[in-house]
């Protein structure tokens, strides 16, 4: 069975629609690339998956394991394994970023019935999923996201990602103000996640990014739908011609 | 140890009261109503020395001469003075016999901050702490404290043991006259702390009410003295995380903290009385006057307030600055919710030279609840080289609250220099989806921003008080999200 399905997804916000018909079917273990323009609803599409307020859902659905989410809360989509790693991560001042951490995996272990986690295993397991990540200690004791270089904030995405084990993972623009090197800690952490039961959706406007994650599958979004689907090799196409043929789709 | 385990412990040991209450209660009442006779009576049943008498009496007669203050961003109905008892001994006859008829929702929030079930009792009123009463802890402590010459006791016990020590600095902060409320409580008081750090000593643990379970149920009109000696440091902390059940609606209570030279007193309070229900109906009326002298040179007093509770707010904890180099700090965290009303704040009164104050001031505003910062910081013309430094936040939680902030800032020596910081701001829809996101529901995704907002004044609470503050901030705001 698939592990996310959507269909015929319709959306819009304050009566403008921006998802005209969106159908995707990504398997367990695939990573797919959505590419696309600016402005055409790619990350509507991310904050629709995720339950974010102020979209209308006109028609369609979207499933999880063969379950509909749309009448399920953010927190609940997120217990069930849905991760979004955002464009522009939100700063809260004040709150440690391991307090903030503790916070997330003890929600899950509650869902779970279990109690929550020993303070002495939680240190021990995000030290060492920091470590791989090349996240410094100091960076968990400082408030989330304040005064995070943008390699920084994405690093601490991918962190949290590896800490939270999604069952669906979706990466908005995760390259947006990345330079090089820090792309390829990114994507390496990524990567490292990459496994038979868990799929990714990663968002990018550049092909750039897909050469250190390489996709099983790529698609083309324009116009509020998914306009051509292709494989990796459709990155090279797009990178190469641009989006020029595209752009007719969403006038 | 934490204070609640170290009284729950204690409590275990303590066997339980076979026969209930009812066959040996003394339940003694004054009649309704104030005048001299009342206080006169007050003064005997505590068997008070005749200066006490008299010096309540004349605070009485400066009563009836004032008026109500109503300058503050308050409003509730015209209290009625002559229709309350002001004196009750030892305690309510209404008292519940069983958690079981307490209050479920008071239950829940004992559950969530985790307190043990015997307290939950004593906080609860439940009659069995005419058991819990004779708390060996209280005791045990006590030995300790006068081993090292600390005085530790109600302020009553304080009067008859040392006199000279009481009537020097009783009133010597905040005169009987200074306002209404704290006029009324010099007439009227029948309870409160006395504490004495003598010359030189560091007070090695934190003085709390709940070493003293059996005297805390002393009444609307508390009254609390610490002097710190020379040299002497003293960390006290007032009141407790877990909302208290009381039947008094008027509290005017009167705090005194008297600092002498190189002296540090640090007192922190987690108000928490009921705040009425969530249509404004019922809750405290807690009107307070508390104020500290920093008398000596390099005098410290530090005061942390974590006010959650009451219907009403009136409380402006202060400094005078006397001594030189003397240091005023004031943190605060006042959250409102519902139909709750707080207009807090301090005053720091720079006389003394070098003197410096700092003022952290986070309101967080929910529900139609309406709050105000208040503040005053006075350089006099001698306090050459005075430094102030306030920072007020607000934060404001939906959009039927209020925040106001009123800072008053008079300065009459050209060498000082004060800064004011202030910001109001909303709990973005970007935090809380971020939070959601992760797993957390809103509630708990609103505590933890919430916490993160007051962080910087939550951290200068003592370690036991701070866990169950942090609780505490996220449980007063359940409801205020959507």
């Amino acid at each position: 069975m698939a592990l996310i399905e959507i269909r015929n997804l319709h959306a819009s916000v304050e009566g403008k629609d921006i998802l005209k018909g969106v159908d995707l079917v990504i398997e367990p273990g695939k990573v797919h690339a959505l590419m696309g323009p600016n402005g055409t609803g790619k990350s509507t599409l991310s904050n629709i998956i995720a339950g974010r307020d102020g979209y209308t859902i006109t028609e369609g659905d979207i499933l999880l394991n063969g379950q509909s989410l749309l009448e399920m809360e953010p927190q609940d989509r997120a217990l069930a394994g849905i991760f979004l790693s955002f464009q522009y991560p939100v700063e809260i001042p004040g709150v440690a970023t391991s307090t903030f951490l503790k916070a997330a995996i003890n929600a899950r272990r509650k869902a779970a019935g279990d109690g929550e986690i020993d303070a002495m295993e939680f240190l021990k397991l995000v030290k060492a999923k920091a470590k791989e990540l090349g996240v410094r200690d100091d960076m968990l004791k400082r408030p989330v996201n304040v005064g995070f270089s943008g390699g920084e904030k994405k690093r601490a995405e991918v962190l949290q990602m590896a800490l939270l084990n999604p069952r669906f993972a979706i990466l908005d623009e995760t390259d947006s103000g990345l330079d090089i090197d820090a792309l390829k800690v990114v994507a390496d952490g990524v990567n490292a996640l990459r496994s038979p039961d868990r799929s990714f959706l990663v968002i990018t406007h550049y092909q750039r990014l897909l050469s250190y994650i390489v996709p099983d599958v790529v698609h083309v979004f324009a116009g509020g739908r998914i306009v051509r689907t292709g494989g990796p090799e459709l990155a090279q196409e797009l990178e190469a011609k641009g989006y020029a043929d595209y752009t007719g789709a969403a006038a | 140890m934490a204070a609640t385990d170290s009284t729950a412990q204690t409590v275990k040991e303590l066997e339980r009261y076979k026969y209930g209450f009812e066959t040996n209660i003394e339940t003694e009442l004054a009649p309704k109503g104030l005048n001299e006779d009342i206080i006169r009576f007050i003064s005997a049943k505590k068997e008070e020395p005749e200066w006490l008498l008299e010096w309540r009496l004349k605070a009485y007669r400066q009563w009836l001469t004032m008026t109500e203050p109503t300058w503050a961003n308050v409003h509730y109905p015209t209290i009625d003075f002559q229709d309350a008892h002001y004196y009750a001994a030892p305690r309510q006859k209404v008292a519940p016999k069983s958690l079981e008829e307490v209050d479920p929702e008071l239950l829940r929030t004992y559950e969530k901050l985790g307190i043990p079930l015997r307290e939950q009792e004593a906080l609860a009123g439940v009659a069995v702490d005419a058991v819990f009463d004779s708390v060996s802890v209280a005791t045990t402590y006590k030995k300790r404290l006068e081993e090292m010459g600390v005085i530790f006791c109600a302020i009553s016990e304080a009067v008859k043991k040392y006199p000279d020590l009481v009537r020097r600095y009783l009133g010597s902060v905040v005169p009987p006259g200074d306002n209404f409320y704290a006029c009324l409580n010099s007439a009227v008081f029948t309870d409160g702390s006395f504490v004495y750090v003598p010359k030189g000593l560091r007070c090695p643990m934190e003085l709390s009410t709940y070493f003293r379970i059996n005297e805390k149920n002393t009444g609307q009109f508390e009254r609390t003295l610490i002097v710190c000696d020379d040299g002497a440091y003293v960390s006290y902390l007032e009141g407790c995380t877990a909302p208290q059940r009381d039947e008094n609606q008027l509290h005017a209570a009167v705090v005194e903290l008297v600092a002498l030279d190189d002296a540090e007193i640090k007192y922190s309070t987690v108000q928490n009385w009921y705040p009425g229900d969530a249509k404004g109906k019922g809750g405290i009326y807690n009107f307070v006057t508390k104020r500290a002298a920093c008398r000596g040179r390099n005098s410290k007093v530090m005061w942390t307030q974590v006010e959650t509770g009451s219907a009403v707010t009136w409380k402006y904890p202060s400094c005078i600055l006397q001594g030189e180099n003397s240091v005023g700090e004031f943190y605060s965290v006042a959250i409102t919710n519902n139909r709750q009303q707080a207009d807090t704040g301090t005053k720091m009164i720079h006389i003394g030279k070098n003197t410096r104050s700092k003022i952290i001031s986070k309101g967080i505003s929910a529900g139609y609840s309406d709050q105000t910062y208040r503040g005053l910081v006075r350089i006099q013309p001698g306090a050459d080289g005075a430094r102030n430094f306030t920072q007020c936040d607000s934060l404001l939680i939906g959009d039927q609250c209020g925040a106001h902030t009123v800072p008053y800032i008079e300065t009459k020596n050209p060498t000082a220099r004060t800064e004011h910081e202030a910001t109001a701001s909303r709990i973005s829809e970007d935090q809380l989806f971020y939070c959601l996101q992760r797993g957390l529901n809103p509630e708990d995704a609103v505590g933890l921003i919430v916490n993160g907002f007051c962080k910087e004044v939550l951290q200068t609470l003592p370690m036991e008080f701070a866990v169950e503050a942090q609780k505490l901030v996220a449980i007063s705001l359940e409801g205020s999200v959507g």
